[in-house]
């Protein structure tokens, strides 16, 4: 889920640009209908954008792009010996989401949350959901992030999964499926918060008139939940972020989360274990930590339980935990709840739990480890999307219809060895948004991450990550494969 | 606070106070240079001495011309002291505490950098140097306004004054020093027109000569050695940044003025007092060089107790462990 990334796209100087000669293709698209004119949600937009005089939009991508280079939020691009920093690519014009549309799919990814925290609950602890035979054994066995260390281990509260960010696409009918869930370390939050306060600056009138959702309060909201997590009577519990360092290609977020919270950034030296306790260093002597939230996979969190070479993690962080005498969020083992065969699960386990429909549904899937799934699956490769079930941020990935015959049969052998390891789906058309190209708009592939919190109650920022693929065509929005953003307007009811 | 946090804070101050004074040594040469009687060669070769770089400088140029030694001192990456060096590491400190200083903070120390980097590319910095070692300082001027609008006056505010303090002090004594090192045509240009110019570039380059000129009138050397060296009031001279740094060491700490609970602030102390009871007749009597060179290390180990006294990890046994809300 790294967002580290691609260039900035050179802007040619003024010309007068309008939505004239824009084609749909036969897409979806956010902004516009078929017929050209603009979706009820963003007509507003639509004449503000035709009515700037010539030059000025392609001046405000100018200016938000600088407003992101001076303000840091960059990442590193190696080669020719230097380093040089380049802005996660950014585009001005916003992807709109109306009222009603954000209501539905509110309610949807709270079921489907609190859906994945009952199943991990249960995983950990009676398997109620495999003795059912709801998901086959397996499944579960052979998953690489099912930790047997976790069994047994009572969250506070029985929550696990405190921060979710859900991917979401719409495919070309129009309707919005669940591409992923991530339930590990989701991040991009960072950019939604700074891509708003980017677009206010660049665009106040526009804004102005479109009567957008705020995002501001996602910190506010954050550190309440962690602060909820805190083992009981304490009046001020010390929470913090942790982080693996100024290398990770996420620090920007986590050093962003931690200042927006007030609260303290820590690393893996910055922590010992003592009276079993959490500790700081700090200098006047050893702080006591009550909450961390961890910005560290499982596997580096505790060289003691988890991989024994990590340098990244605290030793006795997880004995700590187990007494319940420091808080992590989100908890330890969540990753067998996006693991992506598990994925195709979660309908079933929305009725299992919930006795439900699921208000979001799932992309069909395909799990090669499925007797019969897997010979369609070979049969069709120049038609699915193949995915291996434990990477992410477009890796390991094979899109059919986009692909070499060297290619399909290279993912062929590699199913056929360990089906386990790939699942895929049909190919979406992903919906598309207008970007500025070569000072133009064209239209381009997008998806949409909203970020979920559960603490005392579940609640979902109005908004989210919208990706954009800027390479013409492609469907994957990974930053890591040349994907960018926009601001997501929720226009309030 | 973080131990490795306030460590951070603290060189990303000096790194700061650094690359200014770099650009005032480099706009104190380039002053002095000016008013050479004609004939006379430049000498940049003591700005190199007074860094205390010399070596890397003659293992990697060829001759102390000017081109040599600016680029050397603003644009060489492969000298950690250099102006561009110093800002690139002031930077990855405020980098990796970005969540303990403010945002208005960051986009400055950002954005000099930027500014000095983008110059760096280009290969700018010689032509229109009065213009860029300008920007420089006020870049730096900007940041210390920034920080004290803006920062929450807390521990990390002591560190960073402690780090902006200490490192002006050290390159306050090494701005005197290039005076020393300047030489004169010949011995009898003591005290004449020409010597009395280089004083006053030294005073212009400490951003101290109008101020001077309250205080004293005219340009006495054993007046501006007591102006730069001893004077309480001036911002950038020796003893007011130590009362500086002391005041925010003892915050720190808790321990009253004039006693001492660390390492550094006996050294510090120490140091203080010997500037109080020391005339300045005695300091010119005795060798300004040497007397410069002795402060430098004792302002080193003053460093040496902050690092033992605050950043170093410290056994356990140690420890005096604390809630939250006890340290607030």
């Amino acid at each position: 889920m790294a967002l580290a990334v691609i260039g900035i796209w050179r802007l040619r100087p003024a010309v007068k640009m309008n939505f004239e000669g824009y084609n749909c293709d036969g897409f979806y698209d956010e902004m516009l209908l078929p017929d050209g004119a603009a979706r009820p949600g963003a007509t507003l937009l639509k004449q503000k954008l035709e009515s700037l005089v010539d030059g000025e939009l392609l001046h405000r991508q100018q200016a938000a792009e600088t407003a992101l280079l001076q303000g840091g939020i960059t990442f590193n691009v190696y080669g020719d010996g230097a380093a040089t920093e380049r802005i996660f690519p950014f585009d001005v014009i916003p992807r709109i989401v109306e009222a009603a549309e954000w209501e539905r799919l509110e309610k949807g990814l709270k079921q489907r949350v609190y859906t994945l925290n009952l199943f991990l609950d249960d995983i950990y602890h009676k398997q109620k959901i495999v003795k059912d035979k709801v998901i086959p054994e397996h499944i579960i066995r052979s998953a690489r992030s099912f930790r047997e260390a976790c069994i047994g281990l009572d969250p506070p509260q029985h929550i696990w999964c405190h921060i979710t960010g859900t991917d979401l696409v719409r495919d070309r009918d129009g309707q919005f499926y669940v591409l992923e869930d991530n339930l590990r370390c989701p991040s991009g939050v960072s950019y939604v918060l700074e891509n708003r306060r980017v677009m206010k600056r660049t665009f106040p009138q526009v804004f102005e008139a479109s009567r957008v959702r705020p995002v501001d309060e996602y910190p506010g909201r954050l550190l309440d939940m962690l602060q909820s997590l805190a083992p009981a009577a304490l009046d001020s519990p010390n929470v913090a972020v942790l982080t693996p360092g100024i290398y990770n290609s996420a620090y920007f977020e986590h050093s962003f989360l931690a200042q927006q919270m007030g609260v303290g950034l820590v690393e893996g030296r910055d922590l010992v274990v003592a009276d079993g306790r959490v500790l700081m260093r700090t200098t006047k002597g050893f702080e006591r930590v009550d909450v961390l939230y961890r910005r560290i996979d499982d596997d580096f969190l505790d060289p003691q339980v988890f991989r024994s070479d990590s340098l990244l993690g605290v030793p006795g962080l997880m004995e700590v935990y187990k007494k319940g005498r420091v808080a992590l969020a989100n908890a330890p083992g969540t990753g067998i709840a996006d693991d992506k065969c598990i994925y195709a699960y979660v309908p079933k386990m929305i009725h299992y739990y919930l006795g439900d429909e699921p208000i979001i549904p799932n992309v069909p899937t395909y799990i090669c480890d499925v007797e019969g799934d897997c010979g369609y699956v070979i049969a069709h490769l120049d038609q699915l999307v193949v995915k291996a079930v434990n990477e992410s941020g477009g890796y390991g990935m094979l899109v059919g219809p986009h692909s070499t015959a060297v290619e399909r049969a290279d993912f062929a052998e590699r199913i056929r060895k360990n089906p386990r390891n790939y699942i895929a789906q049909p190919t979406l058309g992903l919906s598309r948004v207008p970007v500025i190209v070569d000072g133009g708009f064209s239209g381009r592939h997008v998806d949409l991450r909203p970020y979920i919190l559960y603490g005392k109650d579940i609640y979902v920022l109005p908004g989210g990550l919208t990706r954009v693929a800027l390479k013409r065509g492609s469907l994957v929005v990974n930053s890591s494969q040349g994907g960018g953003s926009k601001d997501t307007w929720v226009l309030t009811a | 606070m973080l131990s490795r946090v306030a460590n951070s804070i603290y060189w990303m101050s000096r790194y700061i106070e650094r690359a200014e004074n770099v650009a005032r040594f480099v706009e104190v040469n380039l002053q002095m240079m000016l008013d050479l009687p004609k004939g006379l060669s430049e000498q940049w070769e003591p700005l190199v001495i007074i860094t205390g770089d010399d070596k890397p400088f003659a293992e990697r140029y060829h001759g102390a011309t000017r081109q040599n030694v600016i680029q050397f001192l603003t644009f060489d990456v492969k000298n950690p002291n250099s102006i561009l060096s110093s800002l690139r590491n002031a930077r990855e400190n405020a980098r990796t505490v970005r969540e303990a200083v403010s945002p208005e903070m960051w986009e400055q120390i950002n954005t000099c950098y930027l500014m000095v980097n983008a110059a760096a590319a280009r290969g700018a910095g010689l032509e229109d140097s009065d213009r860029f070692f300008g920007e420089i300082k006020k870049a730096s001027l900007l940041f210390d306004g920034v920080t004290d609008a803006t920062m929450l006056h807390d521990e990390g505010w002591h560190f960073y004054r402690m780090g902006r303090f200490l490192e002006r002090a050290d390159k306050t004594s090494r701005l005197l020093d290039v005076k020393y090192f300047i030489l004169l045509p010949s011995a009898t240009d003591v005290g004449t027109a020409l010597d009395d110019i280089q004083w006053a570039a030294v005073l212009r380059s400490a951003s101290a000569f109008e101020m001077y000129r309250k205080r004293h009138g005219h340009i006495e050397p054993d007046h501006i050695l007591d102006f730069l060296l001893l004077d309480l009031e001036f911002p950038r001279s020796i003893n007011y940044c130590l009362t500086q740094a002391g005041a925010s060491l003892h915050a720190v700490s808790g321990a009253p003025i004039g006693t001492f609970s660390n390492s550094a602030e006996q050294h510090l102390g120490r140091l203080q007092a010997e500037l109080a009871y020391t005339p300045v007749e005695q300091i010119i009597a005795e060798g300004l060089h040497e007397f410069l060179d002795a402060l430098q290390t004792k302002l080193n180990l003053i460093d040496q107790g902050i690092f033992e006294s605050f950043f170093t990890p410290r056994p356990l046994d140690e420890r005096r462990i604390f809630g939250h809300k006890e340290s607030q």
